[in-house]
């Protein structure tokens, strides 16, 4: 046990006005998109799905930043380092999913709708 | 490491960036299950589809919720830094309460669609949003678990450093948990209702 580790062994440097501000542009970040929803805004629907993604994907740098204290200075860099890394392996595993599964859909042999199928599997057996 | 950083560097417990790598592999399990739903997701089987089922409103609620905890768990760090016990303790109960109210939403979220045949068994879009939804519920769960038991500790001994390392990690935890929620409310909720 470490016991003269001071206060700071926490991890969080953090001050108030720094919570705050994250605070505000975390709401912001989230008002926005269910209001778009919520308030039926008249955008083209892809602008919409762009628009939601991309506040989201802002929201989560604030995070990150503002509450979770990633930077250059957090235990030398080290979480920064670990933070990309696991980017790099979500970005691989979400478009390597999405490719793969549409590549397969796009190439599987047209299907009858599901009910004709139970219909034929149940005439079958 | 640098002279420049050696002057800065405090005797600092690898707990933290241990816990660090912890929640970036659980990141990664949260990605799978992202990019389950996104596969699944059109897969409505002749059942309910999204518009069906979710309710913006409702969301929004949970949303609230859960992010202001992670101010209220922000306070409750910055309260103890200055060594503030009552505060510090304080701020987690409000914290574990907006958690909980949470969590009772999800709760009766699952249930009113279980009850309606809207169940994890109906279809693929339903059982990957069950699978994602679930997962992140169970965390929130174990957070206030985990809540209530390191408060518990706080009022038995108080700010010293071993409490302090457990409250730095379960701070990294719940602010993880709130990040992983804009990823559900944007990708699972909300562009499916557009």
């Amino acid at each position: 046990m470490s016991d003269h580790s001071h206060a700071h062994s926490g991890g969080s440097h953090g001050t108030l006005g720094s919570l705050m501000i994250g605070f505000a542009m975390a709401a912001i970040l989230t008002i926005l998109p269910f209001g778009l929803v919520m308030g039926e805004v008249d955008l083209p629907r892809n602008l919409t799905i762009g628009l939601i993604m991309g506040m989201g994907a802002v929201q989560i740098v604030v995070h990150l930043v503002y509450f979770l204290h990633v930077g250059k200075s957090s235990e030398q860099g080290w979480t920064l380092v670990a933070t990309l890394f696991s980017v790099i392996i979500l970005v691989i595993v979400l478009a390597g999913s999405l490719w793969v599964m549409h590549n397969m859909n796009e190439n599987m042999m047209p299907m009858p709708d599901m009910e004709q199928m139970m219909n034929l599997q149940s005439q079958q057996g | 490491m640098s002279a420049a950083d050696a002057h800065h560097a405090h005797p600092e417990s690898p707990t933290n960036i241990g816990f660090w790598i912890y929640l970036m592999s659980d990141c990664i399990i949260f990605g799978a299950l992202f990019a389950t739903y996104a596969v699944l997701g059109g897969g409505f089987a002749g059942g309910p589809e999204p518009k069906d089922l979710f309710e913006p409103g409702f969301v929004a609620i949970e949303t609230a919720l859960l992010l202001v905890s992670s101010i209220t768990f922000g306070m409750a760090m910055l309260a103890a830094e200055k060594q503030k016990l009552d505060a510090t303790t304080g701020w987690l109960v409000v914290t574990g309460l907006l958690g909980a109210g949470f969590i009772g939403m999800e709760i009766y979220e699952f249930a009113h669609l279980i009850h309606i045949g809207a169940g994890p068994d109906r279809s693929a879009f339903l059982s990957a949003f069950f699978a994602l939804v679930g997962t992140h519920g169970l965390h929130v769960t174990g957070g206030i678990i985990w809540l209530v038991t390191l408060t518990a500790q706080l009022r038995m001994h108080g700010l010293n450093a071993a409490n302090m390392r457990r409250l730095g990690t379960l701070s990294m935890f719940w602010h993880f948990l709130d990040l992983i929620w804009i990823g559900v409310f944007s990708f699972v909720y909300l562009v499916r209702l557009i």
